[in-house]
């Protein structure tokens, strides 16, 4: 037992920081917010050229072959810099699904080309009806020769204007039981018939609306099983949460450190800020919520990694804390900058902005401790 | 990053927990300060028999009675013994953090005289610390010792001494030079309660229980044998004693908060309101979540602790941040247990009407003490924001 991070772990992470220091400074992700496509390309194949992209992606298919905690490892990292553009939608929610259900063939089209950093995805899950379960995937995809026809609108997709594929998750059976008869589609997102429109968001992501009209897949590209789609997404949606958690992690990380820094600089009546008891209790309770996040963080990866059978109640602990310790911690810091924190000057805002995006994808904690409570009451 | 123990490890917490489901008494209330009379006799027979396996401080050097336990085992071990609310009040202080003080800080002689004793059950000791007048503000302690030829001649008075009507010695903060600044003139003492002089005279807490003491000094003569460490060098000890303290009993308190939510979880599952489980409640379960998720949450920052002290890393810090947030999260889990048992959560133990025997309503008031002993919430806190992150004094 052992909650520290190996020594292959502590040289990543610590490469990642100066990288990402010197190449993602806060005007870089200024500028990305701003920016259509949400990333620059040479940005993306610096970090191909690094190995990120491919790193959980097994080395037989380009990658380093490294675990899911290093990822996390990574994510955290990304948080702390809030590196903008497509890479958890490509990673995570492109790879790790095709790794896990995709055929050899599929494998082979898509994972080197992820990890060299040419091909962006990402995941269409959820619709208009804004939800995290089966039930919310009611677009239909009705079987036609030997394709299939997707119509119907996927809302709040991240970076899927600038991806180069989408897993699409469409309903080709109606069931009593939700879960039942969802189907996965690998769908070139330059097919005829599919629109996006990019959605303006507090943290100026890029999230999409897509819409779909007739839009025809072959049926080579179903990705598993026709109607057996749900057990991928739902362990897709599990690494998603840890995901945004570590990234979270990192974020608050970040906050707490920028605004401690302040509080030692910012003087009123005559004597730091940080001097006051007031401010002092705060950062305790800040750091409270970091670790506490970090850790219970660390441990829903080590359980999907080491596929624990208390996995997803683990992921379901992790988001609703880190959810609601995150927020907290943004908002003891925004409070200690004062008026300056309300201003774009100051770096302190882009966090309080970027944690509620993450707060709400892949579960907010209402969402997740009504799993925990289901799976209490079992 | 990993969170697995090892197969040694998984062997000894199985079979310390079939001991404890035979050992621990079964109509046992479960708190784990076990002071009414008749529990602190429970608690003392049970200690005897953890003895006789060689439990009793499982960290400690086998010379002592010990097992040489890695961190990863003491922790095992703290999560059993708090999940199966094993009652060692009567030794939670000496072996948390006496102990271990005199381990780090004592002479050879020291230590066969006082470690044994209590790996074998046979001694009790409380904590001479906090007076009337240094509460919070400790180092302004005024008990004084005063050199005279060999020995030193203790006056003074300190209070909140739980346990010293039990106890057989007493670990005393006494100022031995009063010209020093504060913190530096303050020595650490191991004291025997059958010194002439002393007298204690029982404060009854809030729960109408005789835990805390008000203990009198007059002139009681010590040998010099009964300094630790160096003269002056108290403060020090005692500060790093608390962190000791702190890590071995938050892993218990978790676990017996995790346990806290099972019993809970259960009663919801078997109590009835307009025909449906409380389970479907979605209020209850709203809180019985959130008490689950802040329990793990809890639970991590201890391993985290235990990860320090394995690699040999600094971790007071670290310690502070668990013992208050942990401590703070008992208060909150007693009071959602309350919540959810509604006017039955009032009910004193002894009540025929009582449910899940009444522990919730007992650690509605013992959680509290805990959020001010061994440091108060506001305390920690202090130390975190000035000490661990290096914010300038107000």
């Amino acid at each position: 037992m052992d909650l520290g991070l190996s020594e292959e772990q502590e040289l990543l992470k610590g490469f990642v920081r100066d990288f990402l220091e010197k190449e993602c400074p806060e005007t870089r992700v200024r500028e990305m917010e701003e920016d259509e496509r949400g990333y620059k390309p040479e940005f993306w194949r610096m970090m191909a050229a690094q190995g990120w992209q491919g790193m959980i992606i097994p080395q037989q298919y380009g990658g380093t072959g490294m675990t899911f905690t290093d990822l996390i490892v990574l994510l955290e990292e990304f948080g702390r810099a809030l590196v903008p553009g497509p890479f958890i939608s490509t990673v995570v929610l492109g790879a790790i699904p095709i790794l896990q259900a995709g055929t050899e063939e599929q494998k082979q089209a898509f994972l080197p080309k992820i990890a060299a950093g040419e091909l962006i995805m990402t995941l269409a899950l959820t619709e208009p009806s804004a939800r995290w379960d089966a039930d919310g995937v009611a677009m239909p995809a009705r079987a036609e020769g030997d394709s299939f026809v997707l119509s119907g609108t996927k809302l709040f997709v991240p970076d899927a204007h600038v991806s180069d594929c989408m897993l699409v998750a469409a309903r080709t059976k109606e069931s009593a039981n939700p879960e039942d008869g969802i189907t996965l589609f690998l769908v070139d997102s330059k097919s005829a018939g599919i629109q996006f429109t990019a959605l303006k968001t507090i943290a100026a992501d890029k999230q999409c609306e897509v819409a779909f009209n007739e839009v025809r897949v072959p049926k080579a590209n179903v990705l598993g099983e026709v109607d057996k789609g749900w057990p991928i997404i739902r362990g897709v949606k599990s690494k998603a949460a840890v995901a945004a958690c570590a990234y979270m992690v990192g974020l608050a990380q970040m906050d707490f450190d920028i605004t401690l820094e302040y509080a030692k600089q910012r003087i009123q009546f005559g004597r730091p800020i940080g001097s006051f008891q007031a401010i002092q209790h705060k950062f305790a309770d800040m750091i409270i919520d970091v670790d506490g996040s970090r850790f219970i963080t660390y441990k829903a990866a080590w359980a999907l990694q080491e596929n624990e059978p208390d996995a997803e109640m683990l992921v379901s602990m992790a988001k609703a804390w880190c959810n609601e310790a995150a927020r907290r911690v943004v908002a003891h810091g925004q409070q200690i900058h004062g008026g300056i924190g309300f201003t774009k000057d100051y770096k302190i805002e882009l966090y309080f902005r970027r944690q509620k995006w993450m707060e709400l994808m892949w579960g907010d904690a209402d969402y997740h401790r009504e799993l925990v409570a289901d799976k209490l009451a079992i | 990053m990993d969170f697995r123990f090892t197969p040694e490890e998984e062997a000894f917490r199985q079979e310390l927990r079939s001991w404890l489901r035979e050992n621990v008494p079964p109509n046992w209330e479960g708190v784990f300060l076990e002071e009414e009379v008749e529990e602190w006799k429970q608690g003392l027979a049970f200690v005897r028999k953890l003895a006789e396996k060689g439990w009793v401080a499982p960290a400690w050097p086998k010379e002592y009675g010990g097992m040489e336990a890695s961190p990863a085992l003491q922790l095992a071990y703290n999560e059993e013994m708090g999940y199966q609310r094993a009652p060692i009040g009567s030794i939670v202080q000496s072996v948390g953090y006496i102990g271990p003080a005199i381990l780090f800080f004592g002479t050879e002689e020291q230590k066969r005289q006082h470690l044994p004793p209590v790996t074998a059950g046979e001694t009790v000791w409380c904590q001479g610390y906090s007076e009337p007048e240094a509460g919070s503000d400790l180092a302004s302690l005024k008990t004084r010792a005063v050199k005279d030829g060999d020995d030193y001649v203790i006056n003074g008075d300190k209070t909140w001494t739980s346990n010293a009507h039990r106890s057989d010695w007493c670990i005393l903060l006494a100022r031995t030079d009063p010209a020093a600044p504060k913190h530096k003139g303050i020595s650490f003492f191991l004291v025997d309660m059958k010194s002439p002089g002393i007298t204690v005279q029982p404060v009854m807490n809030m729960a109408n229980v005789h835990s805390f003491n008000q203990v009198f000094f007059e002139d009681v003569r010590v040998p010099k044998s009964a300094l630790l460490g160096q003269e002056n060098q108290g403060w020090y000890i005692a500060a790093m004693t608390l962190d000791f303290e702190r890590s071995s009993l938050v892993a218990m308190a978790v676990s017996m908060a995790k346990r806290a939510l099972d019993d809970l979880v259960g009663y919801c599952r078997e109590t009835r309101v307009k025909g449906k489980s409380l389970l479907a409640s979605p209020l209850v379960r709203h809180k019985l979540a959130e008490m689950a998720i802040e329990i793990e949450v809890g639970k991590y920052m201890v391993y985290r602790v235990v990860s320090l002290q394995a690699r040999m890393e600094p971790g007071s810090i670290e310690a502070a941040v668990c013992k208050l947030y942990n401590t703070e999260l008992d208060v909150r889990v007693a009071n959602t247990g309350l919540e959810i048992l509604g006017l039955y959560g009032q009910l004193h133990k002894d009540s025929k009407w009582t449910q899940l025997m009444g522990r919730f309503q007992k650690s509605y008031m013992y959680a509290i003490a805990m959020v001010v002993g061994g440091g108060s919430s506001e305390i920690q806190r202090n130390i975190i924001a000035m000490r661990g992150l290096g914010l300038p004094r107000g």
